[in-house]
């Protein structure tokens, strides 16, 4: 098998799962709802303050609902000890990293599509004219994000307190990736789009290409023994 | 004592000298200014650790010799003391002269992520039982977190020149008068050899628990048969 195919072997195994018990998504899901309900009550915001708030609010409730997912990547092998035998399987450490990593990434954006339409909803915003941008900047933040996440799930899922330790060790390293999906997406949501935004989704380029091969790279040290 | 710590020991002392006696006193900041020398030279030893970092890290997961994963503790650990300097005389110099204990300044918030980054590393390795796989852990979190560490700061300096500036816009480096220059150098100089001193010192102290340690289990062994 190649290492592509090993890599979508292991990206289905993990949608097959995931849809059984729809844990990560549920959970991704509520927890955007609840803090775009908290929004409106903390800021009560009119649709320039949305405007203002909105790009933020968007990524915080991205960055911690992708934590709560995050948390589940390796639930299920350490659930029912089945890491050993996802070790024995023959095939490269990095394409199990990759399918992983993949697999993140598309809960991820299955939930931050349903935010987003909320969002839109909720706030009265006009999504539709900035779709293609919005997309293409949501993509990109979420890939280096689910990219350094799924390491640091797998660092820390060898630790005591495992669910608070990926916040710590993600957040400051996954902080230039916010800036830039922020700063981004800010520049989306002012008519016309900010000059800014040519910048910062090279930016974004720059970073998935550093942080998603370097997690590759690294992903056996952490699996070995 | 050794060479290194006689040395160490002069530079400090040179250092001092120089700073309250040699360097002329800034305008318009007046005394407090002082403290310039000693917060940027600990900036400046705080980056190098983690460089130290990334170097010793990266070596240990190609080797796994056990020694270099010491050292590569031994200069989190001090790195995270040079980190926490800056982040305490930052403070005590902005207050009185911008009048303000913080402000968002790219310098001050990539020192910021940096000590987050080292009190990560230095958590992780709390959290881990077994010492190989924390070495091999801390290994792959210290070469995400170095490799992070420049991304900061460049992502806030740009995210910076996006916004206005709070308080006020320069910074120290514009313009430095050549003995201030000269005063920092040198501090920064005594800051280096200070930190190697320091982490030869905690590298060995590392080295003698662990030999305790091994003792310990050597000796509890023997009790039980």
């Amino acid at each position: 098998m190649t290492f592509f195919r090993q890599a979508g072997a292991i990206f289905w195994k993990d949608i097959l799962v995931e849809f059984r018990t729809k844990d990560a998504l549920t959970s991704m899901l509520l927890f955007g709802l609840l803090v775009i309900l908290m929004f409106h009550f903390a800021f009560e915001p009119d649709s320039l303050e949305t405007e203002r708030y909105g790009p933020g609010l968007l990524w915080m409730t991205f960055v911690f609902a992708g934590i709560l997912g995050m948390n589940r990547a390796f639930a299920a092998e350490r659930e029912n000890d089945s890491l050993q035998a996802l070790k024995l399987a023959p095939i490269s450490w990095g394409a199990i990293f990759l399918g992983k990593m993949l697999a993140n990434l598309l809960f991820m954006l299955l939930a931050e599509t349903a935010m987003l339409a909320c969002f839109a909803l909720f706030f009265n915003f006009d999504l539709l004219p900035r779709l293609g941008w919005m997309s293409a900047i949501t993509l990109l933040g979420t890939l280096g994000f689910a990219s350094v996440g799924t390491i640091l799930a797998a660092v820390s899922m060898n630790t005591r307190m495992s669910d608070v330790m990926l916040p710590i060790l993600l957040l400051p390293i996954a902080l230039p990736v916010v800036v830039g999906a922020v700063e981004s997406t800010a520049a989306i949501f002012t008519d016309p789009p900010g000059e800014a935004l040519g910048f910062w989704v090279k930016f974004l380029v720059v970073f998935n290409i550093i942080f998603v091969t370097l997690p590759l790279l690294l992903f056996e040290f952490i699996l070995e023994e | 004592m050794s060479a290194l710590a006689t040395i160490t020991f002069t530079a400090m002392l040179a250092s001092l000298y120089l700073v309250f006696l040699y360097a002329p006193t800034e305008t318009t900041m007046g005394e407090v200014q002082r403290i310039f020398y000693f917060h940027v030279s600990s900036a400046w030893t705080s980056f190098l650790a983690i460089f130290v970092v990334f170097i010793y890290s990266v070596r240990f997961l190609a080797t796994r010799n056990r020694d270099l994963d010491t050292k590569a503790l031994s200069a989190a650990e001090v790195g995270a003391v040079f980190s926490t300097m800056v982040l305490v005389s930052g403070p005590l110099w902005a207050k009185p002269v911008w009048g303000i204990w913080w402000t968002w300044d790219a310098r001050l918030t990539s020192a910021f992520v940096l000590w987050l980054i080292y009190l990560g590393y230095l958590t992780l390795r709390r959290l881990v039982e077994s010492p190989e796989q924390r070495a091999r852990l801390c290994a792959v979190f210290g070469v995400l977190g170095a490799v992070d560490a420049p991304i900061v700061y460049m992502s806030t300096r740009w995210f910076r020149t996006q916004h206005p500036q709070p308080v006020i816009a320069g910074g120290e480096g514009s313009g430095l008068d050549p003995q201030m220059r000269l005063v920092l150098y040198l501090t920064f100089l005594a800051f280096v050899l200070l930190f190697f001193y320091l982490w030869r010192l905690r590298c060995d102290l590392e080295r003698t628990q662990e030999a305790v340690e091994s003792l310990e289990r050597q000796a509890q062994l023997r009790e039980a048969s």
